[in-house]
């Protein structure tokens, strides 16, 4: 791939960098890089990448955009309520940087379809709001062997962790599976800081950037705590689990299957 | 005896792993994972854990995202 005029000066901040030059630029146009919520997380994470040139991007939603939303999914604007989610956001990272694909998949990713979706696709971020999905994410770039980064937000603090699947420790080894319905309070119910969602989903899109550029070191066998009110980042080292009910030494899982939704959740979906 | 938590130093008179998150406000241990000077430990042993002076407890907690209230 041969950079144009115009994109050596676009791209002139990434160029000059000793670590990305013209070869790092075009590896990150040829990377493809699936954000799965295009919501707290994954606006941030959208809106980069696309102005950083990553040249094939999807984007999974299948809700519409509504107004509790504009206090952090700063990929949406108040005249995009009501609007589809992986279409508003789509407009505003191709109005950034038309040199990128944007591909949109307006749908709830589940069991049955996940894999097909996650293979066209080089590096995952999860940016969903749910741990059914969480752990979906999980358990399918387990399978399809796809590295990932995990990201939660909860009030004021937030979590990373990037898996390389069968060789860093996932999800699964810190937490086993989901919370019972009811243990632990979604956002919608206690409340979650807007530029949370920035500062993770902004980490997110770092990972996907280092891991298409082959630079640095990734999140792997380290969960990030972050608390925005005291300030602090702390890197907690992990290994993996021997416990781990996928990629432990004796797992339980041997193909996907769809968690429960939190009673918390299916409350909060009934009109 | 001082344990180091979430990379805190803590002073603590809890001398099993039950009644430390009883002091530490954890109400069900289904609400946190807890890593015991690196290792993550099992749900069912939260039960069967004596603390020693010294060790590093790490919690983690289930974070998902900002599920909307459509």
């Amino acid at each position: 791939m041969e950079l144009t005029d115009l994109q050596i000066e676009r791209y002139s901040r990434h160029i000059i960098l000793e670590q990305v030059g013209l070869a790092g630029q075009e590896r990150l146009l040829a990377a493809r890089v699936l954000i799965v919520g295009a919501g707290g997380l994954g606006s941030p994470a959208a809106l980069y990448l696309a102005a950083a040139g990553v040249g094939t991007i999807g984007i999974v939603d299948a809700d519409t955009v509504d107004i509790t939303n504009l206090q952090r999914q700063i990929a949406h604007r108040t005249a995009d309520l009501g609007r589809e989610k992986v279409l508003s956001a789509a407009e505003k990272m191709v109005a950034i940087n038309p040199d990128i694909t944007v591909n949109t998949h307006r749908l709830f990713l589940q069991a049955d379809n996940i894999t097909e979706v996650i293979a066209d696709y080089d590096f995952i971020i999860d940016g969903t709001d749910n741990f059914a999905a969480k752990f979906l994410i999980n358990d399918a770039c387990h399978f399809s062997r796809k590295p990932y980064v995990h990201a939660g937000i909860l009030r004021f603090e937030g979590q990373m962790l990037t898996v390389l699947p069968g060789e860093t420790a996932c999800l699964r080894c810190v937490f086993g599976g989901p919370p019972p319905p009811g243990a632990v309070p979604s956002c919608s119910q206690a409340g979650v800081l807007g530029v949370l969602a920035g500062v993770l989903g902004a980490l997110q899109a770092t990972e996907a950037v280092k891991h298409a550029l082959r630079q640095g070191e990734l999140l792997t066998n380290a969960l990030l705590k972050y608390n925005a009110l005291d300030l602090s980042f702390r890197r907690v080292p992990l290994r993996r689990n021997p416990h781990c009910p996928l990629c432990g030494d004796a797992p339980t899982i041997g193909e996907l299957h769809d968690e429960a939704l939190p009673l918390c959740d299916l409350k909060e979906t009934r009109p | 005896m001082k344990l180091t938590v979430n990379g805190k130093v803590t002073e603590t008179e809890a001398p099993a792993l039950g009644e430390f998150l009883a002091e530490q406000h954890v109400k069900s241990p289904d609400q946190v994972s807890i890593e015991l000077n690196g290792r993550i430990l099992r749900r069912e042993e939260y039960g069967g854990i004596t603390l020693s002076e010294g060790d590093q407890i790490e919690f983690f907690y289930f974070m998902g995202g900002g599920r909307g209230t459509h």
